[in-house]
């Protein structure tokens, strides 16, 4: 039998906002749940009666299939019955503001809310205004817990632990939420983090959350126990501070050349979906190395276990 | 809550001889060991089962697949329990399409345990036939169930809790009645 977590550790919180707000037993507890859904998912029934009669709302501003995919399949696979709500579609185009959405979802007696927004901070503010629990799933440039738990969750059960490895993370940090997820999540389990980027692309004072910093990719690469690339996140530079496609993948881009001289085993890891040819090489992606399907298949799971806490969240 | 030990059910030599009739019972009663699985149900049912097992290998000379179940996610009363239950994996690594198989608890109670674990347990397969072996049946059925193998029926009232205790993880083997001290 596996060894659980701290047995004094209980969920307690109604919502999951982000990586930042959680303990380090909260985060463990999330990945030893997740081992649970994760077999599953591998059942002929993949399916659990544990949500039954509940209802969980995906409220999504910004366009996403694989989020929002994972999140419904993971609902699904709870009992629990499942609203997609198209922004495009939606009052929102008519003026109506966060919070007054939230109200009326919650007045459609809806159990969780799980939400994507382009501004940092609304599924807090989200989260303040309603009874029904918040899942956050991107929030501007400020977390992606869900994200950085899977990539957690896929490197444990690749790796068999956490603390002590050395992951860097390499590409757009500045923009990138799934950076700043990953960075709080793997710091608290004790993992060392190395952050790689042209230097524009670095956000200031982003060592005091523990984290080395380089803007040399071969630095970053060396000893690494594993790697994330991001992906370059063309849609998001208002500051035209991007170098151009070819010039990053030069300076950059994860090819074949540059994985010869990393660690063997090194395992990497992409939030998708991937730019081929930019920040990775096709060969690299389709390689030995890379774990960015498994990923996808763990989403599940770890989605799976939040909802799954968040609605049964106890008092402390 | 705590509760204080009233009354010993079942020493160890107690325990190990009960287990063994449990055993023979199954052997008998399924003659063939070949299509026979047994299910535990996490977390003293489990332990329970692989005693089961060892005893029914020593017994017929072949032994039966032996798997742990957990049922949390099948709770009825997942929104009322106080204590928040940890979500533990379930451990099957064989087919049970088809398999004969027994499931394996501590306590026998009201019941809806051994509906959860039937709930759960088709949700993997369509076994043959499912049978029940309980350690302890201690009445106060609340569903229309019943054991096929039965260690030891232990009348008792409502306020008392009966805790079945394995070497592992408990240091000992016994099975006490206990009562909440006010």
């Amino acid at each position: 039998m596996k060894n659980g977590p701290d047995k004094k550790t209980i969920w307690t919180k109604k919502d999951l906002l982000g990586l930042e707000y959680l303990s380090k037993d909260e985060i463990e507890l999330i990945l030893y749940t997740a081992e649970s859904f994760k077999e599953v998912t591998t059942r002929q029934i993949k399916k659990v009666p544990a949500l039954r009669g509940k209802t969980v709302v995906n409220l999504f501003y910004e366009p996403s299939t694989r989020t929002r995919t994972s999140f419904e399949l993971a609902a699904k696979r709870l009992s629990a019955d499942v609203v997609n709500v198209e922004i495009e579609t939606s009052s929102v185009k008519k003026g109506e503001t966060l919070i007054d959405t939230g109200k009326n979802i919650e007045a459609l007696k809806i159990d969780i809310i799980v939400v994507r927004h382009s501004c940092s901070g609304a599924p807090n503010i989200l989260a303040r205004s309603v009874g029904a629990s918040v899942v956050n799933a991107g929030d501007g440039w400020h977390e992606h817990p869900t994200q950085a738990l899977l990539d957690m969750f896929t490197l444990k059960s690749k790796l068999g632990k956490i603390s002590g490895l050395k992951v860097s993370i390499i590409g757009d940090i500045a923009h990138s939420r799934v950076a700043r997820s990953n960075i709080w999540g793997l710091t608290k389990l004790g993992a060392k983090v190395t952050v790689c980027a042209p230097a524009l692309l670095i956000p200031p004072d982003i060592e005091k959350m523990g984290v080395a910093v380089t803007t040399d990719v071969d630095e970053a690469l060396e000893g690494a126990d594993a790697i994330n690339v991001l992906r370059m996140q063309f849609e998001r530079d208002t500051a035209k501070a991007f170098p151009s496609k070819l010039e990053y993948f030069k300076r950059y881009g994860i090819h074949e050349e540059r994985l010869k001289r990393c660690k063997k085993d090194i395992v990497v890891m992409h939030p998708g979906p991937i730019n081929r040819g930019i920040e990775m090489s096709s060969a690299v992606a389709d390689g030995k190395n890379s774990v960015i399907l498994e990923q996808v298949t763990n989403g599940i799971a770890v989605r799976m276990a939040v909802l799954y806490l968040v609605s049964h969240a106890k008092e402390a | 809550m705590s509760l204080k030990d009233k009354a010993f059910i079942l020493d160890k030599d107690s325990m190990a001889r009960t287990i063994e009739r449990m055993a023979h019972e199954i052997v008998e009663r399924m003659k063939s060991i070949d299509d026979v699985a047994i299910i535990g149900i996490k977390n003293r049912g489990a332990y329970l089962g692989q005693k089961l097992a060892d005893r029914i290998e020593h017994i017929a000379g072949s032994r039966p697949a032996l798997g742990a179940l957990d049922i949390t996610l099948y709770r009825d009363d997942l929104t009322q329990v106080s204590a928040q239950p940890i979500v533990h994996a379930t451990e099957i690594d064989f087919d049970i399409e088809g398999k004969r198989i027994v499931l394996v608890d501590d306590v026998l109670f009201t019941g809806r345990t051994v509906r959860c674990a039937l709930d759960a347990l088709v949700d993997l397969g369509r076994p043959a036939e499912i049978q029940l072996a309980v350690l302890i049946d201690r009445g106060h059925r609340e569903l229309p169930i019943r054991a096929d193998y039965v260690g030891k029926n232990v009348p008792t009232s409502l306020k008392e809790a009966v805790e079945v205790r394995f070497v592992v993880p408990d240091g000992k083997d016994e099975v006490v009645i206990s009562e909440k001290a006010d």
